[in-house]
């Protein structure tokens, strides 16, 4: 089973990468978009914002070749984080800075990504902490967590998929944020399970055993 | 409902844990690796890991120590201790480090804190501020406490705020390290007149005391670090502490 780490930029992957060694998962650092092609599961973290992350993406033939593997392969996909966010439509972030009001995302999930200000947030932003995240009907990701767990979570958007029944738990900052969203195959993660201790990790190995 | 973080701040110098009294007589206190292994195993909400040599001495961070700390610890890491470039962060994210925490460097370049935040999100800027009470008002310093600057806390927040910073860590030199407490008064001051995140630091000892900077001075977490070095304390037992009083905490099961 080969995991694959996408480094399409900057980012904390060194502890993406130890998550995974904690369960004796090997993974690999893919750097280069034509290493997608020897992967099962790739995993798409992210730190810093939609659009020019989107635009490293785009620029560098990752966003091509991360469509193909998920659409025409079917390759199992977990977004952390920006990661996730990157799975919508549109994101609003940054946008104003390649002079748009939002840029495209992958579109492997609808919806779009918004400022939690823009979704009634009076709270201080960044969300920035441990938070419990709660669920309606079960699904393989939180296989053997428990209801309320928190994890943590770093973000100032919110993922907002046109279709409710994708997201499968929230997290409450006063409004609800899409804490973990999935379709089919396709998973993502607001929070970071490689940074929220034994819960986080359990996740991490749910996305792997699916 | 977000939890209060409680956050274990570990300071070192030449590869030793250590802990001083108002950033001064610092006391060796055993090696680095093993105090992460044991807050990771503790389930604790975050670590602050701080160089307190880097900057004095004018040398790259300790990137060794920090990417095997890393590989230990899966909870929120924040690195601080002679970052002033925008490539030694680029490095110290790369490695395992969650965020980074810079003090000295804002002063002399304040540029820094939005092109780390530009680059990686605000969220992994922690501007870091220590503070003395002299001649009845708070004045900043920098190079660990060494050399005054001409700004006061909450000017000094608002336009690290305004930079892009995305949590302040403010640390009162005075009452360091010396367990009675925190300069409740500094971080209301702060809480009021900021939106992000604001950490108190500088004094974490009796349990009301860490209670009142929750509930009246509005601190998002809580920095502590003798506590945990020279009593039986544990972050948990804070945790239960404060659950009892009505704060949101994670509790580890």
């Amino acid at each position: 089973m080969n995991v694959g780490i996408i480094k399409y930029g900057l980012g904390n992957i060194a502890s993406v990468y130890n998550a995974l060694k904690t369960f004796n998962q090997k993974s690999k650092i893919i750097e280069r978009p034509n290493d997608i092609d020897k992967l099962d599961f790739l995993i798409l973290p992210g730190v810093g914002n939609f659009s020019q992350s989107k635009f490293i993406l785009d620029q560098n033939g990752w966003t091509e070749k991360i469509l193909d593997s998920v659409i025409n392969k079917k390759k199992p996909i977990l977004g952390i984080c920006l990661g996730m966010q990157l799975l919508a439509s549109w994101g609003y972030e940054g946008a104003s800075e390649f002079n748009k009001e939002k840029t495209q995302g992958f579109g492997l999930i609808d919806g779009e990504v918004k400022s939690l200000l823009d979704i009634g947030c009076d709270k201080r932003i960044p969300h920035m902490g441990w938070n419990e995240i709660t669920w309606e009907c079960s699904h393989k990701i939180l296989d053997g967590v428990s209801k309320n767990t928190d994890f943590y979570f770093v973000h100032s958007y919110v993922f907002v998929p046109a279709n409710k029944a994708n997201i499968i738990a929230t997290s409450n900052y006063p409004s609800p944020v899409t804490a973990v969203i999935a379709k089919d195959h396709i998973w993502g993660v607001q929070f970071h399970p490689e940074k929220s201790s034994k819960a986080g990790l359990k996740v991490i190995k749910n996305f792997l055993d699916q | 409902m977000l939890k209060v973080r409680i956050i274990p701040t570990l300071l070192y110098k030449d590869f030793s844990l250590v802990k001083g009294i108002g950033f001064d007589s610092w006391r060796r206190i055993g090696p680095i690796l093993p105090a992460v292994k044991i807050f990771n195993s503790r389930e604790v909400d975050e670590l602050i890991f701080l160089d307190i040599t880097s900057t004095n001495k004018g040398i790259n961070p300790d990137y060794e120590s920090i990417s095997e700390l890393s590989k230990f610890c899966f909870v929120p890491l924040t690195v601080g201790g002679g970052i002033n470039s925008i490539e030694q962060v680029d490095k110290i994210i790369e490695i395992g480090a969650d965020k980074v925490s810079i003090n000295t460097a804002c002063y002399e370049n304040p540029q820094i804190i939005s092109d780390v935040a530009n680059r990686f999100g605000k969220q992994c800027v922690v501007a870091s501020i220590d503070v003395r009470f002299e001649n009845n008002e708070w004045i900043c310093y920098k190079n660990s406490g060494l050399k005054k600057t001409n700004k006061t806390p909450l000017e000094w927040a608002k336009e690290l705020e305004s930079l892009g910073a995305g949590e302040i860590l403010i640390t009162s030199i005075d009452r360091d390290g010396l367990m009675k407490g925190y300069d409740q008064e500094l971080i209301s001051l702060l809480t009021n007149n900021l939106r992000i995140p604001v950490v108190a630091s500088g004094g974490a000892g009796p349990f009301d005391d860490l209670y009142d900077a929750v509930s009246n001075s509005k601190a998002s977490a809580l920095a502590a670090a003798s506590i945990f070095q020279f009593t039986q304390n544990t972050p948990n037992d804070i945790k239960k502490f404060l659950k009892k009083k009505g704060i949101p905490v994670r509790l580890n099961s």
